[in-house]
């Protein structure tokens, strides 16, 4: 039974905006190659983060959203402890009410925000 | 010798105390009231409704929510502070709200 799974991939501030396209785009592939089908993918963009990771103050935020098969994402998640330009990751099963929020976020219905942009 | 009432100066440690004034209002839990079912630790400005000056969770005698939804706000908070969304320990980072 295929689970939806939300994953937050923090990326290091140091990294062009197409360089962090391109590290998205793989580890894309890479779910889709495991047998995943991307939901959604939000990109936050440069944020300024409430404290610091390896002394960066800011960080590019992406929230990737996938059905996946179960063995998935541990597989995932050791390609993204090895790659250093990676600071913190975070994945999570959603459950039904996480999924129908998701839904609605993204209908416009709800008002919730993302932390606030840094001024790069 | 009767026993030394320590309850009220605890009151001064969190902004929106139970302050006799508004002791009798009934608490009540506003995710049970307004129907929210999923606590998202990607938004911080809902989570800090949760968090005092310092950053740390409300206890629910504060904010008096129900248990299941209190697990399901420490748990978003501990996620978001995972995440670099939320701070770990802050001096009054939120402002007023």
């Amino acid at each position: 039974m295929e689970h939806q799974y939300e994953s937050v991939v923090v990326l290091t501030p140091v990294m062009t905006e197409d360089q962090v396209k391109e590290t998205i785009n793989k580890y894309r592939a890479f779910l889709e190659k495991g047998g995943a089908t991307i939901v959604h993918q939000q990109n936050w963009g440069l944020t300024k983060m409430a404290y610091q990771i390896q002394n960066k103050g800011t960080a590019y935020y992406t929230v990737l959203e996938y059905k996946a098969p179960t063995d998935l994402v541990s597989k995932f998640e050791v390609q993204l402890k090895r790659d250093e330009s990676v600071l913190r990751f975070l994945s999570i099963v959603l459950d039904k009410h996480a999924v129908s929020y998701n839904q609605r976020r993204r209908n416009g219905e709800l008002k919730s925000q993302q932390p606030k942009k840094a001024e790069a | 010798m009767a026993k030394p009432n320590t309850h009220n100066n605890s009151n001064s440690i969190y902004p929106f105390s139970q302050t006799d004034a508004n002791a009798g209002k009934k608490k009540y839990c506003r995710f049970k009231k307004s129907g929210i079912e999923y606590i998202d630790y990607k938004d911080p400005e809902f989570l800090k409704k949760f968090l005092n000056e310092q950053g740390k969770i409300l206890p629910r005698r504060i904010t008096g929510t129900s248990l299941k939804f209190q697990r399901k706000v420490a748990q978003a908070v501990k996620r978001g502070r995972h995440i670099g969304v939320l701070p770990f320990v802050a001096d009054n980072f939120k402002g007023d709200n």
